[in-house]
């Protein structure tokens, strides 16, 4: 087939991409070039859109072993050991297809952190669905939940934490994250990297079949009525086939053998084999009449662009082929020698004894375009004036029952229940709490986890959306007895061809940068999913931020339920009652304007260090941190998972109860402290300099305040476990 | 004691169950499914996971693989076999336990703590144990048990149901059966009551800071009763 600019623009490339094309090869490509120019230079692969951009972002620190660019970042946590963790989109496949969507999402990631030689030990999840009324959101909700916990549980690696929004800015486009954490030796890391010519490249896992073709191209295009007619392009996963791969590869990483190892996500073979090769500054050549296929007659355009799960592309050393390929026979595995590395800095082709592709690996990497595209600032929203007039004709008690059941509050239980949390025995804080914790095996250290993304306030605001959200993955580490290390963010946006998404793009960017600049909090992996839109309609933006700590010693953990009747709580941080883009105000005033709660980073940094603080000297029972739905809410939880109830005191001062309870000011934190630890703390927070207010005592059964509020716990957390099951199971 | 831990492709809870095993003072191997013996042991332990896939249904390639055959005569000789979750699964794929494992009630995995009573004392596993109910984990999809009448007069008959689900106070009922299992059974013996299979991982409750501690009453009593 004779390639023609009608068939270049068909595979996803603009007219002056494909010229570009033209004029690099000082020739036309031929159709399986082509393919493999359309995988590397889609925004998926190539992230034209956003390098310019993505370059700002902070990714050095003193615990960082390995930033962006790898397969994964990778964070040292003392001794020799070391975290490699990323979070990575599967949005536009779980749209058409939840289950297998959202089960090679966490297969692809689980791959990302094997390859470099550690083994997962943890997984979460971020995930977003339209209007719980919209007609398509019980059944994706149900299969994604399904393809996550089909996959993860299979694999035997706990998922222990996570998040699940509803929002109608997703109706046509869901967002599946997910994330992976593994640990490895810090001195046994491996890497993408090739190095040496004439070594052997090969290809181990499932074989390749026809599945996932363009799936990357996919992921670069927005949605529109044929959508459906895209499911052949979404990959399906065998979790069973994945597991031996992990045990495979692991196995032969005990050895010396391994130079290089890559998986083969999106763009399959393409992307690894490029990716290997110019990272390492060399050539390679491929013989794909080797390359294991699931179905006859594949072309070498297919056998390209197949993105066929569970594979893997390695560089051995000379002379281990036989060593390599006895580990890949005991685990049932496909094994074969595909091809070498080269001197050529080109990636060469053979199939049936013809070259069939020849291309400099500098065109398809940094010649590749990118694109400083147009953007478009948001102005920070007029601070409203709430009459408080309308306060009056609502009920404090009401209020909180309708905030505790509103979808994105409700208890996620019905979610995280169909997930295995426990298996590798070292769970130590389950999903439901601030972050999941994992120990480290063997070691009196422990990882913490967790995943935060707050559209509702990027939307308002990207710039400080930004930066909040990277303070909330902050907080929840702290609220554990973590010390946060660093994070992976995931930036899920609409159509970065429109000024205003792009705009939001860069503006959360910039809030992210500024955010974990000042906590020391960098960026280690991430990736960028554009083009969420589905007819003209794009997702609000939502980055989502996956953050990673240290417990030293894992005994020293806390959690957020409340653990002993009599024990005082106190409220840490200012209470400014700030109410614009609160749950109150959009679901109970059903006010959506104005700006989002504003940042105080240095106040953020000196709060939760000092939280650090108390938890270190076991100064306090009890930490949470106040996040959507504001105090009343945060208490509500801390009872509900304690079945403990509190006293709340009356208020001394003129405050505006309905401002105290459900403004959503950041930076704060409530804590349980036993009475004979009041004064050393009080002590230490003045010391610090951190405003702090006593909110009440902990009592037997009931939620009280003042002889307005008087509610039963076991009430209220049927209210707060009821909505998500009885949407789901009716 | 010896015990082996046997590997199938796709098990999941193998370093699990060494972990717990080593705990309580079991020395403890690890056998590969495609090895033609098992080493002298006093006792054998199918883990949990999705060995082969559970491709074509739980367990059942398991129970056609090389290993099994070993195991097999180990039980057949009296040597005492416990299997857990997918080892459960595949011991009834065996034949050596009776009834089948079908899907999930609700059709959903579940995963939570769960209390079971402990129905017979009267062998190795659970002799002298000092509670009646325990609290222990589930993690599975297909835990539902189910047997044919003739099958289940005979386990009431020689007491061969060994542990079901209840609440904290041991009543059962549905309320408190989590996947449908008839009787609400979670684990039962075979007739001479040397082979264990249960749904409820006690490997994941052996210590405060996991989920729980009657695991650790499990693995302790179990030592102690093959002393």
């Amino acid at each position: 087939m004779e390639v023609t600019e009608k068939i270049a623009v068909e595979h996803g490339l603009k007219k002056d991409e494909y010229k570009k094309i033209c004029d690099l090869l000082k020739r036309v490509p031929n159709i399986t070039e082509l393919a493999i120019f359309s995988a590397m230079w889609n925004e998926h692969c190539s992230y034209k859109s956003s390098r310019k951009h993505l370059k700002k972002l902070h990714t050095q620190g003193k615990k960082v072993i390995q930033g962006p660019g790898e397969n994964a970042g990778v964070i040292d946590i003392g001794d020799e050991d070391a975290i490699v963790f990323k979070i990575e989109s599967h949005n536009h496949p779980s749209f058409i297809e939840p289950y297998q969507g959202a089960a090679t999402g966490v297969g692809g990631i689980m791959r990302d952190v094997f390859t470099m030689g550690a083994r997962p030990i943890a997984n979460l999840n971020s995930i977003h669905f339209g209007s719980p009324q919209h007609k398509k959101t019980k059944n994706l909700l149900r299969g994604v939940v399904k393809g996550i916990g089909g996959y993860g549980n299979c694999i035997g690696v706990p998922t222990v934490a996570g998040q699940t929004s509803f929002d109608e800015s997703y109706n046509g486009n869901i967002l599946v994250n997910a994330m992976t954490l593994g640990l490895v030796n810090k001195n046994k890391i491996f890497y993408s990297k090739a190095a040496g010519v004439d070594k052997p490249v090969i290809y181990v896992g499932s074989k390749t079949g026809r599945d996932g073709i363009h799936g990357a191209s996919m992921a670069s295009a927005i949605f529109d009525d044929k959508i459906e007619e895209k499911k052949p392009t979404v990959q399906v996963g065998d979790p069973f086939t994945e597991k031996l791969l992990l045990e495979a590869c692991l196995e032969l990483m005990e050895g010396n053998s391994i130079i290089a190892i890559q998986d083969m996500g999106a763009a399959g073979l393409t992307s690894s084999s490029v990716e290997m090769a110019s990272k390492g500054k060399l050539g390679i050549e491929l013989n794909l009449n080797k390359v294991p296929c699931r179905e006859e007659k594949m072309t070498p355009y297919e056998i390209m662009l197949s993105e066929s799960q569970e594979r893997m592309l390695i560089v051995l050393e000379n002379g281990k082929e036989d060593h390599a390929k006895k580990i890949f026979d005991k685990w049932n595995l496909d094994f074969a020698v595909i091809g070498k590395t080269t001197n050529t800095k080109k990636i060469d082709l053979l199939f049936d004894n013809k070259n069939v592709a020849s291309i400099p690996l500098e065109f398809l990497a940094e010649d590749a375009p990118v694109y400083d595209r147009k953007w478009k600032k948001t102005k920070l929203p007029q601070k409203l004036k709430f009459d408080k007039k309308q306060f009056k004709s609502l009920n404090l008690s009401d209020c909180l029952n309708k905030i505790l059941s509103s979808p994105n509050v409700a208890d996620k239980k019905w979610i995280w229940d169909q997930y295995d949390h426990t298996v590798m025995g070292d769970t130590i804080q389950k999903p439901g709490g601030d972050a999941g914790v994992v120990r480290v095996h063997g070691t009196s250290k422990a990882v913490a986890a967790s995943v935060d993304a707050s559209a509702t306030y990027c939307f308002s605001h990207p710039l400080t959306g930004g930066k909040q959200i990277v303070c909330e993955s902050w907080r929840n580490l702290i609220s554990v007895g973590a010390k946060p290390i660093a994070i992976t963010n995931c930036l899920n946006f609409g159509n970065p061809e429109k000024e205003k998404n792009m705009g939001e793009f860069v503006e959360c960017v910039e809030g992210i940068t500024e955010a974990s600049k000042y906590l020391d909090f960098p960026v280690v992996s991430g990736n960028v999913s554009f083009y969420n839109e589905t007819k003209d309609k794009g997702i609000k933006p939502t980055p989502a931020i996956g953050g990673v700590g240290l417990i030293k010693d894992y005994q020293k953990m806390i959690t957020m339920d409340f653990k002993k009747t009599g024990n005082i709580v106190y409220i840490i941080g200012k209470t400014e009652g700030h109410l614009d883009q609160s749950i109150f105000a959009r679901n109970i005033l059903l006010e959506k304007k104005g700006p989002p709660p504003s940042i105080n980073l240095f106040n953020e940094k000196n709060i939760g260090e000092t939280i650090l603080h108390l938890i270190d000297k076991n100064l306090i029972q009890t930490c949470h941190d106040v996040s959507i739905g504001g105090i009343l809410t945060a208490v509500s939880k801390m009872c509900i998972r304690g079945q403990k109830g509190i006293k709340i005191n009356p208020f001394k001062d003129l405050v505006n109860k309905y401002e105290y309870f459900f403004s959503e000011d950041q930076g704060r934190y409530i804590i349980e402290i036993e009475k004979t630890n009041i004064k050393k703390v009080n002590d230490l927070l003045k010391k610090n300099s951190v405003h702090f207010e006593e909110l009440g005592i902990i009592d037997d059964k009931n939620l009280s305040f003042n002889g307005e509020i008087n509610l039963p716990i076991e009430e209220l957390s049927k209210t707060h476990k009821y909505w998500l099951k009885n949407y789901m199971e009716n | 004691m010896k015990s082996s831990v046997i590997i199938f492709p796709g098990s999941n809870c193998d370093r699990d169950m060494d972990v717990a095993l080593k705990k309580f003072g079991f020395k403890n191997q690890m056998i590969w499914h495609n090895d033609n013996s098992i080493p002298k042991s006093d006792l054998i332990v199918l883990p949990g996971g999705f060995s082969y896939g559970d491709y074509l249904r739980c367990g059942s390639i398991a129970s056609k693989s090389k290993i099994i055959k070993s195991v097999i005569d180990f039980a057949n000789s009296g040597g005492l076999v416990l299997g857990i979750c997918n080892g459960f699964q595949i011991l009834t794929e065996t034949g050596l336990l009776p009834g089948i494992l079908q899907q999930n009630k609700y059709l959903n995995f579940i995963c939570k703590n769960v209390f079971v009573k402990v129905k017979d004392k009267k062998n190795k596993f659970f002799k002298d144990i000092k509670k009646e109910i325990l609290e222990l984990h589930i993690a599975h999809n297909e835990g539902n048990y189910f047997c044919s009448n003739d099958e289940m007069k005979s386990l009431e008959d020689n007491n061969q149901i060994a542990v079901t689900y209840c609440n904290d106070h041991g009543d059962e009922g549905d309320e408190n059966n989590p996947n449908g299992a008839i009787k609400n059974i979670a684990g039962i013996f075979n007739s001479k009551k040397n082979v264990l299979g249960m749904m409820p991982h006690p490997e994941r409750m052996i210590d405060k800071y996991l989920s729980g501690e009657d695991g650790s009453l499990f693995f302790e009593n179990l030592l102690r009763n093959l002393n």
